[in-house]
């Protein structure tokens, strides 16, 4: 029969998907959820958990170490269609959880900007999405994961088992152990569609006045911000919010996309420049409509940039940097004006900047990003002059007692991550004796 | 659809299972590992198939054959379509070395599917229908240095599908002898590349599918593998044996 077991592959060069890390790790796969862990023979040699390499920084690295791939641990083990209680193993990503659940009035809790990511990422990053507000994040609908641990020990984690370690992996980044199979709590959906409406503001304050107006009554918000626009124009951009579509049968059933772009090789230059940034806003700006309100498939709702393979590509050679960062309510209006002004002003920027405010829901995690408070997410061409931009905004931050994003951060101090996440030390006691990333030395590094 | 698979936990195999399980077939799978065969079980249930039954079996066990045949066909009231997908990639350089390594592999590739090929061929063709698809390759069509015991195996895989396709059209029985190129699956790993030739198993699966939707006889997957094969197949022996492939 056929062969199987751990592949392995020397020394290859891994890039995380800012595209401009690129780190030599050994990538060992776990081919089994039964199998024990495969570790390299060094001792010294640091593993970490991998799964579909959609960080951007080097929290999903390990250079000079081995990855453990989840690629093989795919398989659905139980899904009860009328509790929506399902069961899979870590590897499975939430593009196959939807073409699963979906077509039986299931749909996933919480979902990021893209469906390209495993379940073991999704609770290692604790990621977030357009219903913060409503829902909490990610981890907060995870029932129970299993634990696979360095020494061979398996750990069965939840609310109520070994609750400590549930909560040490629910946004530890992979360190606590490799996640072989969790269980979640779907919610339900009477069909695969929205009803959104688009309302387009002219300035950070208008965006905080439609949006304290929205949080009640949409569960999914967010803003689109023209991170070029100035003084009384500074943060114009459009606002989305929509709830799943009621109606069983709705009037309009928009398709799914099927159209699928791709960018088949890295361009030699970054197509985002300064030009194209200032063209791009304004246009897109133009474009959007006053007021709109429409039914559309949750596919190009919730993962717009899921129908373009490779759009991290558009960035060049040189990759990109995404920047997310979370300060509370109290001071936010003024600080999203003061980081918006700053990037403004710098004539640097991306075409897809987001701003969303958190709301309370507490997460289970331990070192979870999302707080009550207000985010923004952008990306820039990596380029030199792009550094001190964002060590600008970082102090803009720290004042505001805001942190960064691990998953999407590459260039962090660690005297911020220390000062953001105070409970890193308490955090330290779960991490693998075995498992390390490039993020978690980088961000440990003696202050 | 009541399909039975052998080498369940192949790459190819599983893939192809979950195509079957979108269209709510009841599954047999054959395999070594039990552990294994739950894990597939469990996720094929899941993604819609209407039954699925496990069965232990070592594919060179040639006395697992008829039981293994008839349990399927027990287990789920009759059988209409095989699978044969089990197989190893092996060592050229060690089979070169001793002919027990050589015989191991002809053993793994060539002889346990005649083996298991004969009761199901005999079922089939008493039952005057269904289909039996099997895994071969491409490596078969033409011996080549790098990896001629393997496609010694897998052509007379091939020469022996011909004969039974022969044999078993008038008892309007399908055989579909599948030539994949080179798929990225844990067998090839070791030796995968990342270039346009290399296809996912998942879009061998479609192929498989669509091979037996159409009553194909012989599929090459991805289809440009045909051409290729055609080219390498017409390049004359006095040039071919000086050419390092």
């Amino acid at each position: 029969m056929s062969s199987s077991g751990s592949d392995k592959k020397h020394g290859s060069k891994y890039v995380s998907w800012g595209q401009h890390m690129r780190s030599d790790a050994q990538m060992l796969r776990l081919a089994s959820r039964n199998d024990s862990l495969p570790l390299p023979d060094e001792a010294a040699m640091p593993v970490l958990p991998y799964g579909q390499g959609r960080s951007y920084g080097d929290s999903c690295m390990n250079n000079g170490g081995a990855l453990i791939s989840n690629a093989s641990l795919n398989h659905f083990i139980e899904f009860d269609y009328q509790t929506g209680r399902l069961s899979c193993e870590a590897g499975v990503t939430l593009a196959e959880i939807l073409d699963l659940v979906v077509p039986q009035g299931w749909f996933l809790p919480v979902t990021p900007g893209t469906r390209f990511v495993s379940i073991g990422g999704a609770i290692a990053n604790d990621v977030h999405g357009k219903n913060h507000h409503r829902a909490g994040t990610f981890g907060c609908h995870v029932l129970s994961f299993e634990l696979l641990r360095s020494d061979g020990t398996r750990m069965q984690c939840s609310a109520d088992e070994n609750p400590d370690w549930f909560a040490a992996t629910i946004g530890g980044l992979g360190l606590t152990g490799m996640i072989t199979r969790a269980e979640l709590q779907l919610k339900a959906v009477m069909n695969p569609y929205l009803q959104e409406e688009t309302i387009r503001f002219n300035n950070v304050d208008e965006f905080f006045a439609i949006n304290s107006e929205s949080e009640d009554q949409f569960e999914y918000t967010v803003a689109w911000i023209d991170c070029v626009a100035k003084g009384d124009s500074l943060g114009r951009g459009a606002y989305y919010r929509a709830n799943h579509h009621g109606s069983a049968s709705p009037h309009k059933q928009p398709a799914a996309p099927k159209g699928n772009f791709s960018f088949p090789f890295t361009p030699p230059l970054s197509l985002v420049n300064k030009l194209s940034l200032k063209a791009f806003n304004e246009i897109y700006y133009r474009l959007q409509p006053e007021r709109r309100n429409r039914t559309v498939h949750y596919q190009p709702f919730f993962y717009p940039l899921d129908s373009i393979q490779h759009w991290n590509r558009m960035y060049g050679p040189s990759g990109m940097l995404q920047y997310q960062c979370v300060v509370p309510h109290e001071e936010g209006q003024q600080v999203m004006k003061d980081l918006l002004k700053t990037i403004a002003d710098s004539g640097d920027g991306s075409f897809l900047v987001v701003l969303k405010t958190f709301g309370d829901v507490a997460s289970p995690g331990l070192l979870s990003f999302p707080q009550p408070g207000v985010t923004l997410a952008l990306d820039f061409p990596n380029k030199p002059a792009v550094l001190p931009l964002l060590n600008r905004l970082d102090d803009i931050t720290r004042e505001a007692g805001g942190r960064l994003y691990p998953a999407k951060d590459a260039r962090m101090s660690a005297a911020d991550f220390q000062a953001g996440y105070p409970q890193w030390q308490a955090f330290k006691e779960f991490i693998d004796p075995r498992f390390s990333s490039g993020f978690w030395r980088r961000v440990t590094a003696t202050v | 659809m009541k399909v039975m698979i052998v080498g369940a936990c192949s790459a190819i195999a599983e893939a192809t299972a979950r195509q079957f399980a979108d269209r709510r077939a009841a599954l047999f799978l054959v395999a070594r590992n039990q552990q294994r065969l739950d894990v597939l079980a469990d996720d094929l249930r899941v993604r819609g198939a209407s039954s699925v039954d496990t069965f232990v079996a070592d594919a060179c066990d040639y006395d697992s054959h008829e039981p293994m045949l008839e349990a399927a066909i027990e287990a789920m009231g009759g059988l209409d379509t095989v699978l044969i997908a089990h197989g190893t990639l092996p060592d050229q350089k060690e089979a070169e070395k001793t002919w027990e390594a050589t015989a191991q592999a002809l053993n793994e590739n060539c002889l346990s599917v005649i083996g298991m090929l004969t009761p199901i061929a005999n079922y089939m063709e008493e039952q005057r229908g269904g289909t039996i698809a099997v895994i071969s390759s491409v490596a078969g069509d033409r011996g080549r240095q790098s990896n001629y015991v393997y496609g010694t195996a897998k052509g007379a895989v091939s020469t022996f599908l011909q004969g039974l396709r022969n044999r078993l059209t008038p008892a309007g029985v399908q055989v579909l002898t599948i030539k994949p190129g080179f798929v990225k699956t844990p067998m090839t790993a070791d030796v995968a590349g990342d270039g346009f030739l290399w296809a996912e198993p998942e879009d061998i699966a479609s192929g498989i599918m669509s091979g037996i939707d159409k009553n194909r006889n012989v599929v090459y997957l991805p289809w440009f593998w045909q051409i290729i094969m055609t080219i390498i197949k017409c390049v004359p022996e006095v040039i071919f044996k000086r050419l390092s492939l």
